[in-house]
């Protein structure tokens, strides 16, 4: 267990360092570089005339639908990693089984894939 | 062992302090910030107890696909966050009852499962040294078959419904069709004429 | 019992091993950078930087002092902590991937069961360095751009999750070094060129590669900062050094999906000829030459992505989104589907 746990512990200890990095480069430029901020420079981008309103609007649903999606995908994904990682090492009947099992859970999701594709889900406009 | 103890302690106060600061921070974009947060420590917390394949899933799905949508529609969405809040006197005692009940349940829970109530029947893999993804791929779809499936039907579901509620399309778009396009010959899209002097093309 | 077995000695080796690994992916950085530059600059025939240091050698240096001595402006209406956590986000994640990667027997910081998993989870993580630093900025650019990069970032990482799914189910782990060990021998027992697989595998490998470069928003499809539409993206407002964490977050998530591809499919560090010649080597020495193995394998393909980002045209946001939902996703599903037939029944 403590070994297994020493594994992650660099990578705990890597985020510090790489983190400690990112800040040392931020305040060195805070440091060493002049700071004259005036209206006109801080103001935001856009060439060359003033904002007309908040930068942050409203914007096509179809973003999210993007993000849904991506998300069952992801799902998806996840219950494979596991049957990946232990179907060579399953004796071979059992393997055979869990093989169907899982061509039977992506079947479903091909349905909802070919509604998706269908219904112009996939389509961006 | 000493070490253990410390993470955990520090895990958990993190966990329990950002939760808090997701329901109290002002910006809803910090809120979404401080959820990050505590599913980090959460997916610390799965390390500790050894599940490291659900500490990375948890950071795969909740932190790389969920809270990516939470942020894109707090970010995004033009929601007046001020009369949302306004209602908080009002929604106080419902909130308070929901809060009431998940305490309770939450308690008979906890007592249950350290009697080892709740997972009594459940034998753990043992003696052989192999990995916990291995040790879930080797029940997940084999014994718990019917579990798994009908996660699958609920990821159906939730792709029609995400569909059925969000789609629609605008009118009047022009769309590329690839096979249209690369089907294209020379005899369908050329036409030589000869134009006579003087009379150009009837059309 | 000597002071190396110790806590306080293991606390040191791993800090060490952590700089010498973050150190030597900043200093092959600054070169694969001029690199890319030198390349576009060659098929564009021009010179590319050949002024600071031989040959231009030095470029990239000159840059990072330039970078430091800049005025770091942050926008008025920006939301200061925001603005500042997202380069930091980017440049962190872009490093922490490092952790697992393992660069020749037994070189590595950290060598999880998961490693692969936690790369993918990595990169998938990168999407907020860019969605954060486009809404904090307040300003139409950045925001479009963080928009648009979040979708496109989001679609990619599904078919690469669907191809690394391919390769576990070959390898039978998800633990990086025993994926390399499984390709040790001969070149052709590589994943890419494996018979039969190879017919699935190479083109998992193409589709890897496609994904890798819209996962790191590389030519062509860079829709993030199209320069001609958007300026520059979610990066207009960021100057001096901020703007930098981004630019080296980049480069290094560049660099981490080409070390990906070789680990993946080119066999890491296996120099293709079996290395049982070595075992009478000093083990220090024969190990430094498989290092040497895998970062070739890794400036091979970060010569692929710089040749694609000099000869390829820009993609239509569409013709993206249908690359990827439509032509990737579909394939890598099918192929998951054929390899696991394969393992199943084809090697019983």
């Amino acid at each position: 267990m403590t070994a297994f746990l020493l594994q992650y512990l660099p990578i705990l200890i890597f985020l510090g360092v790489a983190a400690a990095l990112g800040v040392v480069f931020i305040l060195a430029a805070w440091v060493l570089a002049p700071k004259h901020p005036d209206p006109e420079k801080i103001s935001a981008y856009e060439c060359g005339f003033n904002a007309f309103e908040d930068a942050r609007m409203k914007f096509d649903v179809r973003f999210y639908l993007v993000s849904i999606l991506f998300i069952i995908f992801d799902l998806e994904a996840a219950f494979l990693f596991p049957w990946a990682t232990s179907l060579m090492h399953m004796p071979h009947g059992v393997a055979v089984f869990a093989f169907w099992s899982m061509m039977a859970f992506l079947f479903v999701l091909a349905v909802g894939f070919v509604y998706e594709w269908k219904k112009g889900a996939l389509e961006w406009e | 062992m000493g070490l253990q103890a410390i993470a955990f302690y520090v895990l958990a106060v993190v966990t329990v302090a950002s939760a808090f600061g997701v329901t109290t921070a002002r910006n809803p974009v910090h809120s979404v910030l401080f959820l990050i947060l505590t599913f980090f420590t959460a997916a610390g917390l799965f390390v500790l107890l050894g599940a490291e394949f659900l500490a990375m899933l948890l950071v795969v799905v909740y932190v790389g696909a969920v809270a990516v949508l939470f942020l894109f529609v707090v970010m995004m969405l033009d929601v007046d966050f001020a009369s949302l809040r306004a209602g908080f006197a009002r929604y106080l005692p419902i909130g308070g009852a929901v809060a009431v009940f998940l305490l309770i349940e939450m308690i008979l829970v906890s007592g249950a499962v350290a009697e080892r109530g709740a997972a009594a029947h459940v034998k753990p893999l043992s003696g052989e040294n192999i990995s916990n993804t291995e040790a879930i791929g080797r029940v997940l779809y084999t014994d718990y078959l019917y579990d798994f499936q009908i996660a699958g039907l609920v990821l159906l579901v939730a792709m029609i419904g995400a569909i059925v509620l969000t789609l629609k399309h605008r009118p009047g778009i022009k769309r590329q069709t690839v096979a249209d396009q690369t089907g294209r010959s020379v005899r369908g899209g050329l036409q030589v004429v000869q134009v006579k002097v003087g009379e150009g093309i009837a059309e | 019992m000597d002071f190396w077995t110790t806590p306080g000695g293991w606390t040191l080796i791993t800090l060490g091993e952590i700089v010498l690994v973050m150190v030597g992916v900043l200093i092959s950085l600054a070169f694969l950078l001029l690199a890319d530059r030198k390349i576009w600059a060659g098929v564009q025939m021009r010179k590319g930087p050949n002024v600071v240091g031989p040959f231009g050698l030095l470029q990239s240096f000159a840059d990072f002092f330039k970078f430091m001595l800049k005025e770091v402006i942050i926008p008025a209406g920006a939301d200061r902590t925001t603005f500042l956590l997202a380069p930091l986000i980017t440049f962190t994640l872009a490093f922490i991937g490092w952790a697992v990667v393992p660069f020749a027997p037994g070189w590595v910081v950290s060598n999880i069961n998961v490693g692969i998993l936690y790369l993918l989870a990595v990169s998938g993580l990168g999407v907020y360095g860019i969605i954060i630093g486009g809404w904090a900025s307040n300003s139409k650019y950045p925001f479009l751009g963080a928009l648009r990069s979040a979708a496109q970032m989001v679609s990619y990482e599904v078919s690469i999750g669907f191809v690394i799914i391919t390769v576990v189910l070959l390898a039978g782990s998800m633990n990086l070094s025993a994926i390399v060990e499984h390709q040790a021998g001969w070149i052709w027992n590589w994943h890419a060129f494996r018979f039969p697989t190879l017919v699935i595998m190479l083109p998992m490998m193409g589709i890897f590669f496609f994904s890798a470069l819209a996962e790191t928003n590389r030519p062509p499809f860079d829709l993030t900062e199209a320069e001609s539409e958007l300026v520059a993206g979610f990066q207009v407002e960021y100057s001096s050094t901020p703007y930098l964490l981004f630019m080296i977050g980049e480069y290094c998530n560049i660099v981490l999906m080409c070390a990906m591809l070789s680990i993946l499919f080119l066999g890491g560090w296996n120099p293709g000829v079996p290395v049982g010649f070595m075992a009478s080597w000093p083990p220090a020495l024969a190990s430094l030459l498989l290092f040497v193995v895998f970062a070739l394998k890794i400036v091979f393909w970060f010569f692929m992505f710089a040749m694609v980002k000099a000869i390829v045209p820009r993609y239509r946001y569409d013709q993206l989104m249908r690359l990827g939902w439509k032509v990737f996703l579909p394939t890598s599903l099918f192929a998951v589907a054929l390899v696991a037939a394969w393992k199943v029944f084809g090697t019983a």
